[in-house]
């Protein structure tokens, strides 16, 4: 696999150009061969230089060009094994519903022995979940109908009910009521913590009988030799040395085969991404488009809590150019949940989300709670937008998406959790009704859940919306998506002929040149109510081992700054929320700055997967267990 | 012939240590509802020597004990020790009564290893040198000072010879200290003795099937009167800037300023 490649070494041999071992298979010498005579031939080739006295940088001997993941390493090992009937990946309220309610219906039918498995890369479940969060319980009354009762007493706790909703304008100084369309409705509703409810989700799962993993990072998808199907997943191998090297504390990875492997991988999964890629599953849905999501929780006064006040603010900080919105919700005990959510496709590369954030919490409606108060949290995570439109097909062979990684989030809702929930539950059904309509092993394709889908509630109420999102992109930007938002909220309600489209090919060509755009200045954080990025980073208790290979994989660092910092001028700077990448001054290299990427700041946000103007990074998983370490988001 | 060695292992959850830590409420302890927990690290090399002691097989491991003291949590860690290694393991629950009072003290931690020890008739002790959370350093040292036993503190090598005698290099602050010592005795560990290894995906299945007891204190007939009484519990105070000066001199006027010289 590309991601282990010891780069370094094929470098120093000379040999082999910097680019040949990260090119698809086909294309590497002899590839129609098999490897371990692949390996002899190459080695062969390798002598024959080595007799005619080519000059390799290399004095120690020849140990033989293997292939791209190693030489003659403990990596060669055949991995364990293990069979289950479904292994779901990810442990978010998708990934969970599903497993709860596959168990659910295999306890029902007798067969306690149905074998689900559930893989989750944070250390426990709901550490790497961050989200708003108000729920709408329609999906769990069904999953779990006394979620809330209170004589039931392992009920979840955690919730406040909604009060009253309030929408707001802001200029810099003011804010001016606007009507709440009527779909922002939040009556019936409750103000949760998102990592709380997993983490609860995850107690009632293993209740019900579900092997649940946390600390295992799925890395890699497997699949059936002779169909192409997906057959299981494989978790990645632990105790590898930056260089790729194993070190002493070395593990191999290991496989899960399955049936039905259900990915729930949440917002721009890494292996959704090569699954949709490999089975085409865009074919006939549009992009998806991205908003990077940034929170904080804080502690605030007993005389500024209004519990269950739900506020939403659009305009400032954001120019009118960008897709954009703050939230204020007020639960818990004296607690506040705030952020920004900051359209991907923004055209100006000197905008920093992060940035924008810091500055909207000094807009006197969001000072005026926080001010006095204790910030105890901060996070920040991609999330869909695209709706509708951008819905790929979810079912493939062997298995299906799942929750936010295919795409379900109602945007003018600003809710995708049921929808989660419910499309987890879905899956679940015709997951069980396929494996016991076809007992003997044979690729399981899910028409019944893309059916499923289709005649749900997640897709009349996408399509409802469908066109609001889409209005932002004219050019009338910011208030020609509200006028028309507005039309469709009240006056069409989605039933209009029409379906307005996304910007082709995605967020990531939206951005304009560096040179094209007006810098902006961020002020200096005050330390009181705005902070700087490490320290929000330091809240986020996010951290990896070090010496592991960088697991934002950018082919040459280099090459990547001499081809993008002319153009963006560090974009990627600004577009992270924790600090992960820096233009760091350099006398001695081109344009006299040199790329950096701090992996271990890392909060698995996915933004730069998603925004990277030529999408040259790739964010691949990490060793299980790693990255933020989430506290009540 | 070498004595076979029973280890015990005493593990606790700590809250892990990466999490930013916060004082609670009250302000009597730290938070710790809804905060990552894990095993402290000390307990990690702890394992991982006792393992590392099995494979060398010299002298012969019969049986690696791990034990935690706690809520019904700790089972997880139970669990992640014995995918590390551990054959079997105790929980000894005790009900999370609030903040901050669900804590032995390590005098009580000591005196219930203490009756482990004997109950299950151990011959080696391997604790981590303190836990990340109180920072005590006491419970080995009082758990040998409790059996009569020798000790060797924040071990950064162990090694045994054939006269069931073992010799532990220890660090301390002017440097390395080598104690030599007739078993059983008690062996605290620091960071330099091992890099403690991962628990496998397979391992952690397997540790699925591998025995957990589950006792209670009065089982052991311990009692766990708490003689510290915690006042309050505070955050440092915030980091005041500090201040630049041109060279030495400045320095020096300086700190005569603020009175240091």
């Amino acid at each position: 696999m590309a991601s282990k490649a010891p780069i370094s070494f094929l470098n120093r041999t000379g040999l082999i150009k910097s680019n040949e071992y990260l090119l698809p298979t086909a294309w590497r010498p002899y590839s129609h061969f098999p490897p371990t005579r692949r390996r002899r031939l190459l080695q062969q080739s390798r002598h024959k230089c080595l007799s005619i006295g080519r000059r390799t940088f290399s004095t120690t001997p020849w140990r033989g060009l293997a292939d791209i993941d190693d030489s003659f390493d403990p990596r060669q090992q055949d991995r364990e094994s293990d069979e289950v009937d479904v292994c779901i990946v990810g442990g978010g309220p998708a990934g969970l519903s599903a497993a709860i309610r596959l168990k659910q219906i295999a306890n029902e039918a007798g067969n306690e022995d149905f074998r689900v498995l559930l893989l989750e890369k944070a250390g426990e479940l709901g550490a790497h979940i961050v989200s708003g969060n108000v729920i709408e319980p329609s999906a769990v009354n069904e999953l779990l109908p006394d979620w809330n009762n209170p004589d039931n007493p392992s009920r979840f706790e955690n919730v406040t009910a909604a009060t009253h909703d309030k929408m707001r304008f802001l200029t810099k100084n003011s804010s001016i009521p606007i009507p709440a369309p009527p779909q922002m409705n939040n009556k019936g509703n409750y103000i949760i913590s998102l990592n709380q409810f997993c983490k609860w989700l995850g107690e009632r799962a293993e209740e019900v009988g579900v092997e649940v993993y946390p600390g295992f990072a799925a890395s890699e998808v497997l699949y059936d030799s002779t169909d192409g199907s997906v057959k299981g997943v494989a978790t990645n191998d632990l105790g590898i040395s930056r260089s790729g090297k194993p070190k002493a504390s070395f593990e191999r990875g290991m496989e899960f085969n399955a049936r039905v492997t259900l990915f729930a991988e949440g917002c721009h999964g890494s292996l959704t991404k090569q699954v949709i890629k490999k089975f085409d599953l865009r074919r006939d849905s549009q992009p998806q488009t991205y908003g990077l999501g940034l929170k904080e929780v804080w502690e605030v006064k007993p005389e500024k809590f209004k519990p269950g006040e739900i506020v939403h603010t659009m305009g400032y900080p954001l120019p009118s150019s960008t897709y954009g919105g703050g939230w204020l919700y007020h639960f818990g005990d004296n607690l506040v949940s705030l952020g920004l959510v900051v359209g991907l496709d923004y055209p100006n590369p000197w905008l920093s989300p992060y940035g924008e954030f810091q500055k909207m919490k000094h807009h006197p409606i969001y000072k005026s709670v926080i001010e006095g108060g204790k910030c105890i949290s901060y996070g920040a995570r991609a999330l869909n937008e695209g709706g509708f439109q951008s819905i790929p097909k979810c079912a493939f062979p062997g298995g299906a998406l799942i929750g936010d990684t295919a795409g379900f989030l109602n945007v003018p809702k600003i809710k995708g959790t049921h929808t989660a929930m419910r499309s987890g539950m879905l899956a679940a059904e015709a997951t069980y009704s396929a494996l016991t309509a076809n007992p003997d092993s044979g690729t399981v394709f899910l028409f019944e859940y893309e059916d499923a889908l289709r005649s749900s509630s997640i897709w009349s109420e996408l399509k409802q919306v469908r066109n609001m999102r889409p209005s932002f992109h004219s050019r009338l930007g910011l208030y020609g998506g509200i006028m028309y938002s507005g039309l469709e909220a009240y006056l069409f309600r989605g039933k209009t002929p029409w379906t307005l489209k996304h910007k082709e090919p995605g967020d990531h060509a939206a951005t304009k040149l560096a040179s094209q755009c007006p810098k902006i200045d961020y002020p200096k954080p005050d330390g009181q109510i705005s902070f700087d990025i490490l320290t929000s980073v330091s809240r986020t208790g996010t951290n990896h081992e070090e010496d592991q290979p960088v697991h934002l994989q950018v082919q040459d660092w280099d090459k990547h700054k001499d081809d993008q910092w002319p153009k963006y001028q560090g974009i990627e700077n600004r577009f992270c929320p924790a600090g992960v990448y820096e233009y760091v001054e350099d006398g001695a290299k081109q344009f006299g700055v040199k790329f950096q990427i701090n992996a271990q700041n890392c909060i698995h946000c996915k933004t730069c997967d998603i925004k990277a103007p030529a999408q040259d990074i790739n964010w691949q998983t990490p060793q299980g267990g790693e990255g933020p370490k989430y506290f009540m988001t | 012939m070498p004595t076979p060695l029973k280890i015990l292992v005493p593990i606790k959850r700590v809250i892990d240590y990466a999490v930013k830590p916060r004082v609670n409420k009250a302000r009597t302890a730290v938070e710790t509802q809804g905060v990552k927990h894990s095993m402290n690290p000390f307990d990690e090399l702890s394992i991982e020597a006792a393992v590392q002691m099995r494979e060398r097989k010299n002298p012969p491991v019969d049986d690696i004990l791990a034990l935690s003291a706690g809520p019904a949590k700790c089972v997880d860690v139970l669990r992640t020790a014995m995918a590390m290694g551990a054959d079997r393991s105790i929980h000894v629950e005790i009900p999370d009564a609030g903040q901050g009072q669900a804590e032995l003290e390590p005098l009580g931690v000591a005196k219930l290893l203490a009756t482990v020890v004997a109950e299950e008739g151990r011959n080696l002790v391997i604790l981590g040198k303190q836990s990340i959370d109180d920072d005590s350093n006491q419970t080995g040292q009082m758990l040998a000072g409790l059996l009569g036993w020798g000790q060797a503190t924040q071990a950064s090598k162990i090694e045994f010879d054939d006269g069931d005698r073992v010799s532990v290099t220890r660090e301390v602050d002017g440097g390395v200290d080598t104690v030599r010592f007739p078993l059983p005795g008690v062996i605290t560990t620091d960071l330099r003795l091992n890099e403690p290894r991962y628990a496998s995906l397979p391992n952690i299945m397997k540790a699925k099937k591998k025995k957990l007891e589950k006792k209670s204190l009065s089982d052991y007939g311990v009692d766990e009167g708490r003689r510290l009484k915690t006042l309050k519990v505070e955050e440092p105070p915030p980091r005041k800037g500090g201040g630049k000066v041109d060279d030495v001199d400045g320095m020096i006027a300086k700190l005569k300023e603020l009175g240091a010289i």
